[in-house]
């Protein structure tokens, strides 16, 4: 009864401050528009300089297999200089240069050379497009070699075969992740600063001279925020699936318990970060210094987990969105897949009882 | 007449309300830090303990030198071999290895005959980014193992070979290019943190009204709130860069002018959007609420992580808005390409524009929004 009597004010004060609101709704909305359109790693139509110096049949076919791909946007230079001062405006990502004396080589024994000048300030880009550069040169050795009437030799081919997302759709890994960002800032945004805000508005002594309990202050606080926090993952995984077209292959009821377990977690720690810090300014401070920036680089979300050096892969055990995320690419790419789910799972689990636990723990109903 | 004495009262006083609890002291100048060089180690593309598993079905010589060249990149990591198709599944399912390698029964065989061999490479791609580079990997391996056949077959080889070079940045370290961003990211979430909360803590207290009937100008106030943000966000950003380079060793090739005047329109920008922010609003939780819906968008959509030209044209026009990503550009340019004055001056103009902007809204919002 005490219960519902809290839970109502802390209803109301969601339902007239409207920015609580948007925190759950027009957030998640505005957010997964924004990621899902914004964040792509797949680079297509890359610009890139063709350099020829020399003017043979080789090299214009050369050239050609970059005017047809699908992945360049090849804009043709005979100067290199010309090349290169659009290479540092950062207009071309790339320079391919045959030297003027291409022709010549290729008709005499040894290799030609063929110069590929990336721009590597972006490691990530430029080791995509060597990539790119790569597979069109292989395939234009294959074409001349068939010209030719000769087979090209090559002893090994790799046969490549992408499990779970064979058309290699960056999207298809970003949106899910995406979910357990945006659930990471709901949930601790929510409820970082509700108990900060009755301490600094000194409604919280108030509420201590009550017959209220702190068990019943708390699950007051926890309850409303976790039916708007449920309402803002409902709306997230609607939008993957229905607008950004993420294919859900495993159960939505799996997903949605892994997902009220994250919430948890994430109020939780809302919880405990408004309890500890006392003053609004602070808890928001700690709340986006340990949600946002730790799920955002520390999660596997982009950043792959292994390679982080072993002090660092130690710390991702503390951040909860890593054990989600784990779970959401699997439950979305792969389906059901037990073996992950469940370590994950339990994880969070003991994350939400710790979380839950310590804000019990330290809030007495005592002023200091 | 602008007053100084009152400004600096102004200004004093912030940064009492700032500085004087060790709670929100320790949160202004602690985690920035810690996140620093946490980060620097954790966001990085490069891959170095790639797991895999092998089904050799072959029993020849080729196929077991495949496999050792496998096992003597530093980074490929076998943690396991396999017997059956029906055990490639559960493990790349589980996320025990994210690529296995399939050789058939016929692959010496068809080597020592001049047929072409394949070999299969089955790779997770839960992750699509990690799996292509991971594939980009392997791929390379290959192809050193081909040239090795070629060599031993005695064969010409290709007529015209391909030679990469990346400069700047030439053993293609995503290091070099992660660590300037988040010099940017840092200085842009504790700049805009201390500014947004500001007059939201002043309104919510009540003591802003107060503060408008006093001699102050509303320039005044503007000035005296955007100081203290200003200078706690250069002294940070100082510290941040120099630990980019000397622990990070990060290379510097540019002018140390040249980056703080990027870095000082940059605060600039932010301290007036995070001043717009915080006049808009009414409750600190408004103020923090608005901090984090322009900080989390500047943050994706600056390039720090993907690149902006891979982004739809409407995305990229709503970026144009955005300091960070020309405060993205400067950082690198400055610390990897050698950037000259003169050449960023495109970068420059955009942030003093969205400064004065933005400042100018929240003089102007301090008196005509009351509630």
């Amino acid at each position: 009864m005490r219960l519902r009597g809290l839970m109502r004010k802390e209803f109301l004060q969601i339902v007239r401050d409207p920015s609580s609101i948007s925190i759950a709704f027009v957030m998640p909305v505005f957010l997964l528009l924004l990621f899902g359109y914004g964040v792509s790693l797949d680079a297509e139509e890359v610009p890139i300089a063709v350099v020829m110096e020399a003017f043979g049949g080789e090299a214009v076919s050369f050239a050609a297999e970059f005017r047809h791909s699908r992945y360049f946007d090849a804009r043709e230079y005979v100067d290199m200089r010309e090349a290169v001062t659009a290479l540092r405006a950062r207009e071309v990502d790339g320079i391919i240069r045959m030297q003027a004396d291409f022709a010549e080589r290729i008709g005499s024994p040894g290799p030609a050379p063929i110069q590929l000048i990336l721009n590597g300030v972006d490691a990530n880009t430029a080791e995509l497009v060597s990539g790119y550069v790569q597979g069109s040169w292989l395939n234009w050795l294959q074409h001349r070699a068939e010209q030719a009437g000769q087979q090209l030799d090559i002893p090994v081919e790799v046969e490549q075969r992408i499990w779970f997302n064979p058309e290699v759709r960056s999207r298809n890994f970003l949106v899910p992740g995406l979910v357990a960002i945006i659930m990471t800032l709901i949930g601790a945004l929510l409820t970082a600063l509700v108990m900060a805000r009755e301490w600094e508005r000194g409604t919280m002594e108030a509420l201590l001279v009550t017959p209220v309990s702190m068990t019943e202050i708390l699950l007051g606080k926890l309850i409303p925020y976790f039916i708007l926090g449920t309402g803002g993952m409902l709306l997230s995984v609607a939008m993957a699936v229905w607008l950004f077209e993420v294919p859900l292959r495993g159960s939505f009821g799996v997903l949605f318990a892994a997902a009220s377990l994250f919430l948890l977690v994430a109020l939780g720690m809302g919880l405990l970060i408004s309890i500890t810090a006392r003053t609004q300014f602070v808890a928001g401070q700690v709340a986006i210094l340990t949600t946002f920036l730790p799920a955002f680089i520390l999660s596997g979300f982009i950043f792959d987990i292994n390679s982080m050096p072993w002090f660092i892969e130690g710390l991702t055990y503390a951040i909860a969105a890593r054990y989600f995320v784990a779970i959401l690419q699997s439950v979305f790419l792969a389906g059901d897949i037990w073996s992950v789910i469940v370590p994950n799972a339990l994880a969070l689990m003991g994350m939400a009882v710790l979380f839950l636990g310590l804000s019990r723990s330290r809030s007495r109903k005592r002023l200091e | 007449m602008l007053s100084w004495l009152r400004i600096l009262a102004l200004v004093r006083k912030e940064f009492l309300a700032i500085l004087k609890d060790p709670k929100s002291r320790f949160v202004v100048i602690g985690p920035p830090l810690i996140q620093l060089v946490v980060f620097g180690y954790a966001a990085t593309f490069d891959l170095n303990d790639v797991s895999f598993a092998v089904y050799n079905q072959d029993r020849g010589s080729y196929s077991r030198d495949l496999v050792s060249a496998f096992d003597g990149s530093p980074t490929f990591n076998k943690v396991a071999v396999l017997n059956a198709d029906r055990e490639i599944a559960p493990r790349v399912e589980s996320r025990e290895v994210l690529l296995v390698l399939r050789i058939g029964p016929r692959f010496t065989d068809e080597l020592l005959k001049g047929e072409p061999a394949k070999v299969q490479v089955i790779i997770d791609g839960r992750n699509s980014n990690t799996a292509m580079i991971a594939l980009n990997y392997a791929r390379t391996i290959i192809r050193d193992f081909n040239d090795r056949v070629l060599a031993e077959r005695g064969a010409a080889g290709a007529p015209a070979e391909l030679i990469v070079r990346a400069w700047y940045n030439p053993n293609l370290e995503s290091r070099w290019f992660i660590v300037p961003g988040i010099v940017g990211l840092l200085t842009l979430v504790v700049t805009l943190l201390v500014t947004a909360l500001s007059v939201a803590r002043e309104r919510e207290q009540g003591t802003f009204d107060q503060l408008l009937v006093t001699p102050l100008r509303p320039v005044e106030i503007l000035i005296g709130k955007a100081t203290p943000g200003f200078l706690i966000g250069l002294s940070e950003a100082a510290v941040v860069i120099s630990v980019a380079l000397l622990w990070f060793e990060v290379p510097f090739r540019s002018t140390v002018l040249t980056l703080y005047t990027g870095l000082v329109l940059f605060l600039l920008s932010a301290v007036g959007v995070g001043l717009m922010i915080s006049s808009l609003s009414v409750t600190q939780q408004q103020g923090l609420l608005g901090a984090f819906l322009f900080m989390v968008p500047a943050i994706i959509l600056s390039g720090f992580a993907t690149p902006i030209a891979n982004m739809p044209q409407a995305v990229q026009a709503v970026t144009l808005v955005n300091p960070l990503r020309y405060f993205m550009v400067i950082l690198r340019s400055t610390f990897l390409e050698g950037a000259s004055f003169e050449a960023l001056i495109p970068q420059f103009w955009p942030m003093a524009v969205i400064g004065l902007t933005s400042m100018a809204l929240a003089g102007w919002l301090f008196r005509h929004r009351m509630y």
